[in-house]
């Protein structure tokens, strides 16, 4: 078997020299009658070519998003990786290394990490941000234990423009943990009252900015009622481009930023790996989960960092850990990071001016689509449409013309009147023909 | 003319008048490691004998600081906020957590006295 | 005509060079400074056209201010990184010994498989029609799961083994809510050799943790689970084979114990590596377990992620696995993704799972298949014993000279009054080219050194690293401190200091402030 370099010969010369007759002996204590003497009916081994084979026949029941035209979003976006990202991760001295907790021969991990926290804090307008979290979903679920832990109450409230994936998850952990948790109705004008939500029992409020349906929210007075009753800003984000075209959550006050950082570097793979964002106020730095790599300097006083700041973590606090997280999202992070020092500031700010462009120009051919209504005011790359009958029936007749037009709301929220809801997605990737392709297939289907 | 006794988590008590000195032990420093972080307790609250008064942090453990005696934290030592190196360098001295007014005397004789403390910590090793 | 153009062609001068270099590089080990220090915010390496002139939509929100993001040219970013990626230990580089780690060989075609357009392109969220063949490959490592643990069901959105964790012991407790027992059982049992995120997982989700002694052979005794066992207990967390690389030899008595006291029994199964196709977990009696697909499956570590956490569930506990889940209804797929009105616990991430790494483990089980895979087991099995036997004369083993499974655990007994530390041994290694063993775990051992070959390593490899291993040990008991002390030397760096990073950390980069007149006087 071309992984396992151990030859027949190697294997009884080995067990010879440890006086083992059968390599069954080394496994003596399993229960005998439970220790399998044949392989389990299950095929046999395969080649490369009948592998490759095998899972090239179900990717190709897959329809790609470079395929066809390809507006989907609502938390995941399609956008154009350079080939050198994929390059460089794949050098076998990032892929296949491990965590860093040896700092010596780790400092290439360290010091992408470095700079990734640095980019994070930069583009949230926050002091610090953490190695990376899986997702985030997740992130987001950590912030609000987080907030619990620096406020010691145990409320939150989310916002109806909250991600519905998100919100679920938080309130699955917030069930788990006997934490309360509110969660406002589906906001799609982002015409919600959150304000009158907070008060002295609330922990922490997250908002989401653009939220799930597109609409970017001003943070400002959210922050300060927040403050005055001593409660954090959670702020999230799931298109995490917007960040260079929108005012930061950091300026508007947030007090824990966490969001999706999947639009950099990353590919859509079908919802995963994706990698978290996290990020907060020096103050609160302590509380933070995740892992964190810091400056420092080595025994002849040149510059190295390391993981620091680990009593948080489980395999110091055990129990009284700030999470249970072991992992980040390494190899994500890294893409991330590459990704963004290729564009930079120029190349960021012009990248988000594109997908703005193009949302922009698609929202005003989907407004002139009869029985179309763009329902937002403003918006970043991403906005929803309601459309005649029932959104979700819309977008398979459109799936059956090859577009994928979009996200139905349904498929995230029931029922409180979001069947004719689309949610469009809209970035560099999509030409002027796509955009007609999409306007066209609507007419017909509608 | 002050009296010190330990408890079997390595804290120390310096009875001085109605006041005990509250810290960690030379071993439990060395124990620990370099510490990197600590945290105090406010000013006025009330402890239990036992109960947790106080975090020290080293990079590579987290202990609890417990309260070697009932009574209010009338005082805490700030420097080693700013330089928790001090509980390294001098537990005894400088490296002081906190300052307990002693609610029940009698709870001292539960302690262990600076010889029977030496023994203990023989036995630890 | 006579050839002029001569020069030496054999080296002429031996002498070791001592001086330092310009540029602080020694030929190939470069320094490399930070993105921060060598990048500008006016640079970009991505061409990109401004687009033709448009009305704002942003409403008031436009973010003006520079956020001060540096970017490198093509050539600039490739070397950036490159010369980054040069400073890091890799299994491709060479053995990692990483106990309970796994570090076996990453295999380059889960990566081919994984970046196929179908798979990798696909978005969560686009219609289930026009990703079935997504919605087939994860049903089929599901199956492939299910069968080599005899399991019933498996939750496969966790996303890593932590995650996973999180969702088995979840589904418990929602198991117990379910029977009107969830006030009453409050306590998880784990042992003191538990790794440290199942304490932490039990006591996220509200358990109070119960501790088991290990007992004086390493394993866990089931006289000390009786005395723990109560009606107030909800379960156990076990790792099996467990954190001393020994396979808990009573496992079955102890499960019994657990369900007869109406409690679960939780699998951690980060070392499964040691017993694929040898033995299935649901025929000791488990109820969940979570799998590390880095570990096991070989998806790559990443120097630190992605990872993936699937959960194998029994019978009783699949109504409680989480959304979303996949459901067959003829030859069509679909995903269930709302909760609503069923016994399921919720939700624990945004979409799926980790489609990328579910194509990398099921590449890899497509290439091993049932006998590949049980083959991988019994050379990891092998290669463990073989460091064992080859070190038992040297090297203190806290449990007796008894086999072990996939890993090794030796204390630091055999290095008393040498005045070499389990971490001056680690380190030390480091310099003769290996990643060090993973140390100070399990807790319950002094000086711990857990050692995982793996199947990856051919005798060769293995000899090599005995013989280094032996050299170092034999060099500590000769009281060669400096060897240790000092180590690493050759490293990119040498050890560098945890106490500052923690004590005063700095954790991104600021631009320097500009020396103040105070400062340049006070100098």
């Amino acid at each position: 078997m071309r992984y396992l370099p151990l030859s027949e010969t190697d294997r009884s010369g080995m067990l010879a020299r440890m006086g083992v007759t059968h390599v069954d002996e080394l496994f003596a204590d399993v229960p005998a009658h439970l220790l399998l003497k044949d392989p389990l009916d299950l095929p046999r081994r395969k080649g490369e070519l009948d592998v490759a084979r095998q899972l090239g026949r179900l990717a190709a029941r897959n329809v790609p998003a470079s395929s066809v035209p390809f507006f989907v979003g609502a938390g995941a976006y399609k956008h154009h990786v350079p080939a050198t990202v994929d390059h460089l991760v794949q050098r076998s001295e990032f892929l296949t290394s491990y965590t860093p907790y040896q700092p010596e021969i780790s400092q290439g991990t360290l010091q992408y990490l470095f700079e990734f926290q640095t980019q994070v804090a930069l583009l949230t307008g926050m002091d610090v941000a953490n190695a990376s979290m899986y997702d985030g979903s997740t992130g987001t679920a950590e912030a609000v234990l987080m907030a619990h832990r620096v406020t010691r109450r145990k409320k939150a409230v989310l916002s109806g423009g909250l991600h519905p994936h998100y919100a679920e998850v938080v309130r699955t952990q917030s069930q788990l943990a006997g934490d309360d948790v509110v969660t406002l109705d589906a906001d799609v004008r982002a015409s919600e009252d959150i304000l009158s939500q907070i008060d002295a029992t609330t922990s922490c409020v997250v908002v989401q900015t653009p939220d799930f349906f597109g609409n970017p929210r001003d943070l400002t007075e959210i922050a300060e009622k927040c403050h005055a009753n001593g409660a954090l800003l959670i702020a999230v984000f799931t298109e995490v481009v917007s960040l260079a075209a929108l005012k930061s959550p950091g300026a508007m006050g947030a007090d824990i930023v966490v969001g999706e950082g999947q639009s950099i570097g990353n590919a859509l793979n079908f919802g995963g790996p994706y990698v978290g964002l996290f990020a907060t106020r020096t103050k609160y730095v302590r509380q933070m989960p995740g892992r964190l790599c810091g400056e420092t300097l080595d025994a002849e006083g040149r510059r190295g960092f390391v993981l620091t700041l680990s009593t948080r973590e489980q395999h110091i606090r055990r129990d009284k850990a700030t999470s249970n997280i072991c992992t980040n999202s390494g190899l994500c992070a890294l893409a991330f990071t590459i990704h963004m020092t290729l564009l930079g500031e120029a190349g960021l700010k012009r990248l988000a001016r594109i997908n703005h462009a193009n949302a922009v120009q698609l929202s005003g051919l989907l407004a002139g689509v009869k029985g179309v209504e763009v329902l937002n005011q403003s918006f970043f790359n991403e906005f929803t449409i309601r459309v005649p009958g029932k959104a979700a029936d819309v977008v398979e007749k459109l799936a059956a013309k090859s577009v994928l037009g979009g996200v139905p709301v349904s498929r995230l929220l029931s029922g409180k009147g979001v069947d004719d809801l689309i949610i469009v997605a809209n970035t560099e990737v999509n030409t002027d023909e796509d955009r007609a392709t999409f306007v066209a297939a609507l007419k017909e289907v509608l | 003319m002050s009296e010190t006794r330990y408890t079997k988590d390595h804290e120390y008590i310096r009875v001085e008048g109605d006041v005990g000195i509250v810290g960690i032990t030379d071993f439990a420093q060395g124990q620990l490691g370099d510490v990197v972080f600590v945290e105090l307790p406010q000013a006025g609250k009330v402890v239990a004998k036992g109960a947790e008064a106080a975090v020290v942090e080293s990079v590579k453990a987290a202990s609890e600081v417990y309260a070697p005696v009932s009574g209010e934290v009338v005082d805490v030592n700030g420097a080693i906020e700013g330089q928790p190196g001090l509980v390294n360098e001098d537990p005894a001295g400088k490296g002081w957590f906190l300052k307990i007014k002693i609610k029940d005397k009698a709870e001292l004789s539960e302690l262990m006295d600076e010889a029977a403390y030496q023994a203990f910590v023989s036995s630890c090793s | 005509m006579l050839n002029n153009q001569g020069r030496p062609t054999t080296p002429k001068d031996s002498a070791v060079a001592s001086h330092a270099t310009f540029t602080r590089n020694r030929g190939l080990q470069m320094e490399e400074a930070l993105l921060f220090e060598i990048g500008r915010t006016d640079v970009t390496g991505v061409d990109l056209d401004e687009p033709a002139a448009f009305v704002s939509r942003l409403g008031n929100l436009a973010r003006d201010e520079e956020i001060g993001l540096p970017g490198l040219s093509e050539p600039e970013t490739m070397r950036h990184f490159v010369r980054l990626s040069q400073k890091n230990y890799a299994i491709d580089s060479g053995l990692y010994p990483l106990g309970s780690c796994t570090m076996k060989h990453n295999p380059r075609l889960n990566e081919s498989m994984a970046r196929l357009p179908g798979f990798s392109d696909i978005h969560p969220l686009q219609p289930q029609s026009t990703v079935q063949g997504a919605l087939t490959l994860i049903e089929e490592l599901a199956g492939w799961l299910m069968t080599l643990t005899n399991m019933d069901a498996v939750a496969m959105s966790p996303k890593a083994g932590a995650h996973g964790e999180y969702c088995g012991m979840a589904a418990i407790k929602a198991a117990i809510e379910a029977k009107g027992e969830g006030a009453l059982r409050k306590v998880v049992l784990v042992p003191e050799s538990a790794h440290g995120t199942n304490p932490a997982t039990a006591a996220a989700i509200g358990f109070e943790v119960r501790s088991v002694p290990a007992g004086e052979d390493g394993n866990v005794h089931p006289d000390a689970v009786r005395t723990l066992m109560g009606p107030d207990v909800a379960a156990i967390m076990l790792t099996n084979p467990n954190t001393c690389g020994l396979f808990e030899r009573q496992i079955v008595e102890i499960a019994n114990i657990l369900h007869e006291g109406g409690g679960y029994f939780y699998c951690d199964g980060a070392n499964f590596n040691a017993i694929v196709g040898k033995v299935r977990p649901g025929d000791l009696g488990i109820d969940a377990m979570h799998i590390n697909l880095h570990k096991t499956f070989s998806t790559p570590h990443g120097g630190g992620g992605p990872g993936a956490g699937p959960v194998v569930l029994s019978s009783r506990l699949a109504p409680f696995a989480p959304v979303p889940f996949i459901k067959r209804d003829g030859d069509k797929l679909a995903l269930v993704e709302d909760a609503i009105g069923t016994q399921v616990l919720g939700r624990l991430t945004a979409f799926h799972g980790q489609m990328g790494m579910f194509v990398r483990a099921l590449s890899y089980i497509l290439s091993h298949g049932s006998d590949g895979l049980k083959q991988a087991s019994e050379d990891a099995v092998l290669n463990a014993n073989y460091v064992r036997a080859r070190l038992a004369d040297l090297m203190s083993l806290p449990f007796g000279n008894r086999p072990c499974m996939h890993e090794v655990l030796f204390d630091d007994t055999w290095l008393k009054d040498t005045g070499v530390t389990t971490l001056d041994f680690a380190k030390a290694m480091i310099d003769e080219g290996y990643h060090p063993m993973t140390m100070y775990f399990p807790l319950v051992v002094h000086g711990a050194m857990l050692i995982e070959p793996t199947e990856s390593e051919s005798l060769a490899s293995l000899e090599l690293f005995i013989m280094t291993l032996r050299d170092l040990a034999m060099s500590a008991l000769r009281g060669e401190k400096t060897r240790f002390e000092g180590a690493p030397f050759y490293a990119p760096r040498r050890r560098l200091d945890e106490t500052r990073a923690a004590r005063a950390p700095v954790l991104r980069w600021t631009p320097p402030q500009p020396i103040t007149d105070a400062q340049q006087a006070a100098e």
